[in-house]
């Protein structure tokens, strides 16, 4: 591996050095497969209907602990962020929203990394949080 | 000068001539700091190891500066690419504290640290030490046509200049400015796990061509690009764009060939 240096699964999920686009494609990643294993454990979970009411209430209790708050919580947060961040890659993946290309000049500020797109990262970010803290509430009944 | 060395009556040796005594002022000005280089041979060496080295520099040392005055008296073995040194030849791409920048475009007193490690780039062979093969890159570049492919381009005794517009150029002359230097490739996220991806170098130089007016070679390059190992694979981190030392902004390049493929551009 040393030979050919390709940075790997360590690289790609090394969010910290490129800027917030950079962890913005990390908490991507992270947040699609997250919801991909809720929306699994979901299937799951409801067809417990088929097996009767007690069964249903039992797996109902579970999300009544603190583990079952906190992992709610992160799937609100998980499914905010991912919708909020999904919105903008499917607009700038269609090639909106990128600014024009124009004559490069120092100090080369891609205009691809512009203020929409990272305004709309620290939004879904904050629309993430606030979901989740209003969440929490909801479940903790303040 | 007399036959002894002694000075012609009248005239007087200063204590230190001006331009020793200017060398020796910016000598005292100039600072330490430690270099790391990497070292790897990959015929004799399972891992790479690291070199250290004191150097002095100037708020004007490149950190290629650096390692050529460490080549030149200390380790003549060390593995390095470069010619032009002055960001235009795009051949001393290298990881330096951590990110892919040109050695000859980076300098030490902008790294703001007192060491400075440099590793050859990510995602490419190593030849040795800090060079590496520049196979794939040309072959991914060579793949996507990069020239103007047009049918009447066969130059004849009528052909006459392919007029444009400044409004013409101001499309693609941005892409136009890559010079080659893969640390686009040494980013992405995607070339980190997988050796088949066209990477971003080859996808901006596709839109160049594309963008360009000249051209007609639009839907043979879409072609090529659309593919498992193609444009799709890419997921819009920019980290291309963050590294790029020219301008030319590879994200927006393939967010906007995918416009095309998507059929919102024509
Ligand atoms: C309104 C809801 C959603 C939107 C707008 C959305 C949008 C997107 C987009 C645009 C991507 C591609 C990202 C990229 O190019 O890197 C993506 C990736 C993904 N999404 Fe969603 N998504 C939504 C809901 C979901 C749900 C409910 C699940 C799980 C069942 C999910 C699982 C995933 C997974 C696993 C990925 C792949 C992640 C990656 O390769 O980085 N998404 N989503
Ligand atoms: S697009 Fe920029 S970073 Fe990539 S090879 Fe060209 S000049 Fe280097
Ligand atoms: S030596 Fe030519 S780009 Fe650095």
């Amino acid at each position: 591996m040393e030979k050919d240096r390709k940075e790997g699964i360590k690289g790609m999920a090394n969010p910290g050095r490129y800027g917030i686009e950079r962890v913005a494609y990390w908490l991507m990643r992270i947040t699609g497969l997250g919801l991909l294993f809720y929306f699994i454990g979901h299937i799951y979970e409801t067809s417990n209907l088929l097996d009767g009411k007690a069964a249903w209430n039992s797996m109902l209790e579970l999300t009544q602990t603190t583990e079952g708050h906190i992992f709610l919580t992160l799937v609100i947060g998980m499914c905010v962020f991912h919708t909020g961040n999904g919105i903008r890659l499917m607009i700038g993946q269609a090639g909106f929203g990128l600014g024009k290309p124009s004559r490069a000049d120092y100090p080369y500020t891609p205009s691809s990394l512009n203020m929409k797109n990272k305004l709309c990262i620290y939004v879904s970010i904050g629309l993430a949080a606030l979901a989740m803290m209003y969440g929490l509430g909801v479940m903790y009944d303040v | 000068m007399t036959k002894d060395g002694a000075l012609p009556k009248g005239f007087e040796r200063p204590s230190r001539s001006p331009s020793q005594e200017k060398y020796e002022k910016v000598k005292s000005s100039s600072k330490t700091t430690t270099l790391r280089i990497s070292k790897f041979n990959p015929e004799s060496d399972s891992t790479s190891t690291f070199s250290e080295f004191k150097v002095h520099y100037q708020r004007w040392t490149t950190v290629l500066d650096a390692i050529l005055e460490v080549k030149s008296n200390y380790d003549h073995s060390i593995g390095v690419r470069y010619s032009c040194r002055q960001a235009t030849c795009g051949s001393c791409g290298m990881i330096i504290n951590g990110k892919p920048r040109l050695a000859c475009f980076t300098k030490i007193s902008e790294l703001d640290s007192d060491l400075v490690t440099v590793e050859p780039m990510n995602n490419f062979p190593i030849i040795r030490d800090l060079a590496v093969g520049f196979e794939r890159l040309i072959a991914t570049h060579k793949r996507i046509k990069p020239y103007i492919i047009r049918d009447d381009s066969e130059v004849t005794s009528e052909t006459k200049e392919f007029l444009q517009s400044p409004e013409d150029v101001e499309k693609y002359i941005q892409f136009a400015g890559c010079i080659k230097c893969g640390l686009c490739n040494s980013a992405c996220p995607t070339m980190a796990t997988d050796s088949s991806f066209v990477g971003p170098q080859a996808l901006a130089q596709a839109y160049r061509y594309v963008a360009d007016n000249r051209d007609k070679g639009k839907d043979e390059r879409l072609k090529i690009i659309d593919e498992p190992h193609g444009i799709w694979r890419c997921h819009f981190a920019g980290s291309c764009s963050q590294v790029c030392p020219k301008g030319v902004d590879p994200a927006m390049g393939i967010q906007l060939l995918r416009g095309y493929l998507l059929g919102y551009r024509k």
